[in-house]
């Protein structure tokens, strides 16, 4: 599993207290938190705290890399907050670029300017795109299948590598009216998605999403990631710090024999080293 | 119609250990071994993804064997009492990348030999070769605690192969192992999920991955073999698909198993062939069935086939061809 953990977030308050008040202490803790609790990349997106993003995303990436060389994942709608980061980053041990979605209303070509930034930032340079068009997020399961078609399949025209590529068939709060049926048909496209090339692309989802406002966050986090692993889900932007929830994971890919079992398999899937 | 590409990329490998010490490195051999490696599965991908060659440790036992057949102690007749010759001519007449020391004789059911014993065969089988040796415990729990400890000291700095460790047996020798510079073998008993613990129990008290050689228990032709071949080949996966808990090279036991089959060994066989051929044969084709399925340190005593093995070895790693 790609663990992407998601606490280097501005819209977290501790962040962007950090970020306005330049701490860097903060965000090189959370960076070595996280990657000790099993973060395979960590999420860095400036959230809402500062005017300058392009700056402040330059600044987290530095002050990440000055202590820590797990790889990253980008995040940013906007192509030139990502582009700035990429400027000061070490890619060597990889980088996502998250997100954009297939079209944008405003930019018909946003999918084909991550692709060229991820080629660009070396061998080992993918990104995550959303099942999403100019018309919005769907909310059936075709839609969201055919919006995955045309990605993996622009992907293909530009060689882009499919094995470089995450799709995330995006997560909506289920507690929203009428949005339970969400969760079910995103697994339903998932069971789709897998079959669109082989090997399949990589899918992603951003889980906490999935519970925002509601009162059982975390078990409902975690239930939902045991199902979505079952569905082919091979990444996940989490709260790695949830150790629950770590558990969870760990029990699930050793059920679907994506780990071998051993007496002690939690202890090494957490240390990130159990496969 | 064109060939489609299947090349397959694996995010992980199989470690590399080298075994033994010169001179410069602080013991006493000539020459150094290294395994693993490998990249890809068995005979896939490019040359380059297929790692170290593989290797051949024969046997030497501690102590004359009473119960070999006639086949299997021609070769040695001469230095089956003398295991300094016996290993001498391992090396230097059938070509051995390795010796393995086997301590036969400190079990309590056979010689019941104490520790001193071992030390000194320990050391005349250093003396009398000078490549890298692996230091193979009776099986007895208890005997192999309080004997093969002192044999580990004895070779420190050799950067010896000692083993071996199991789930309910690993503390001491794992402990000393590692005080003394060796690499260590973990064991199980053909269970892929024990071998995963032993080496994270292993791992826990310090050992470094990067220093284990597992010993996933070998079976015969004809008895067993599918079993260890199909662990065999699931670590591998397990170690190409990231799982550095698997991620070692593997050593298994050819020739104690080959010569357990009456097959090998049955005299008095009439329609079976000639019992001169039938068990270096059939410990060739068990070794190079396992070969097939991944295994870095092929344990194995009849000279004939081990000619055959190596010959084998030679022709499919020849980066040559």
């Amino acid at each position: 599993m790609i663990i992407i953990a998601e606490r280097i977030n501005g819209m977290f308050t501790n962040v962007k207290e950090a970020i306005s008040g330049k701490n860097k202490e903060v965000i090189q803790e959370l960076a070595k938190k996280q990657t000790d609790a099993g973060a395979s990349y960590l999420d860095v997106n400036v959230g809402t705290a500062a005017a300058d993003q392009e700056g402040t995303m330059q600044w987290l990436v530095e002050t990440i890399q000055e202590t820590c060389s797990t790889p990253l994942c980008l995040d940013s709608q906007k192509p030139a907050v990502i582009a700035a980061g990429l400027k000061v980053i070490n890619a060597e041990n990889g980088v996502i670029l998250n997100s954009s979605p297939l079209n944008r209303k405003s930019d018909e070509e946003i999918l084909d300017k991550y692709m060229e930034m991820a080629q660009n930032a070396g061998p080992k340079g993918s990104i995550i795109a959303l099942t999403m068009d100019k018309n919005g997020v769907p909310q059936d399961i075709d839609t969201r299948v055919a919006i995955a078609a045309e990605i993996v399949q622009k992907a293909m025209e530009k060689g882009f590598d499919t094995q470089r590529l995450f799709i995330d068939p995006i997560v909506l709060p289920v507690k929203v009216p009428n949005a339970q049926v969400q969760p079910g048909n995103m697994l339903a496209a998932m069971d789709q998605i897998g079959m669109l090339c082989d090997p399949p692309p990589h899918m992603t989802i951003g889980l906490s999403n999935l519970s925002q406002g509601a009162v059982e966050r975390s078990l409902i986090n975690r239930v939902f990631l045991a199902i979505a692993v079952s569905h082919g889900l091979d990444s996940a932007i989490v709260d790695v710090l949830d150790g629950k929830l770590m558990d969870v994971l760990a029990t699930a890919e050793m059920l679907m024999n994506k780990q071998l079992y051993s007496d002690s398999y939690l202890k090494v899937y957490a240390s990130g080293s159990g496969g | 119609m064109t060939v489609p590409e299947v090349a397959e990329s694996f995010t992980g490998s199989v470690n590399k250990v080298t075994l033994g010490a010169t001179k410069e490195e602080g013991g006493t051999r000539s020459r150094t071994v290294t395994v693993g490696g490998a990249c890809n599965v068995v005979y896939g991908g490019s040359v380059e993804q297929a790692g170290e060659k593989p290797v051949i440790a024969m046997d030497v036992l501690d102590i004359k064997p009473t119960d070999w057949p006639d086949v299997l102690a021609e070769p040695y007749k001469d230095v089956l009492d003398s295991p300094g010759e016996w290993a001498k001519k391992c090396v230097e007449e059938f070509g051995a990348d390795l010796v393995c020391l086997k301590f036969d004789g400190i079990h309590p059911d056979k010689e019941d030999k104490d520790a001193a014993y071992a030390v000194a065969v320990t050391q005349e089988v250093l003396k009398a070769i000078g490549v890298p040796v692996v230091l193979w415990g009776c099986g007895n729990d208890d005997k192999d605690n309080q004997v093969m400890p002192k044999v580990s000291e004895s070779a420190k700095g050799e950067n010896c192969l000692i083993g071996t460790v199991a789930e309910d047996n690993y503390k001491a020798l794992t402990a000393i192992a590692l005080a003394d510079g060796h690499k260590l073998i973990t064991a199980a008993p053909l269970d892929i999920n024990i071998a995963k613990q032993v080496n994270i129990l292993v791992s826990d008290m310090g050992f470094p991955l990067e220093r284990i050689i597992t010993f996933q228990s070998t079976g015969a032709l004809g008895y067993g073999i599918e079993y260890a071949y199909s662990i065999q080949e699931r670590q591998r996966l397990a170690a190409l698909g990231g799982d550095k808990m698997m991620a070692m090279p593997v050593i298994c036991d050819v020739g104690y198993e080959s010569w357990r089959a009456k097959e090998a060994k049955l005299a008095d066989a009439p329609g079976w062939g000639d019992v001169g051929d039938r068990g270096p044969m059939w410990e060739a084709t068990t070794a190079i069935c396992l070969l097939q399925a991944g295994v870095d340190i092929i344990r194995m005593r009849h000279p004939r086939a081990v000619a055959v093995v190596k010959k084998f070895i030679e022709q499919l790693w020849n980066r040559e061809a």
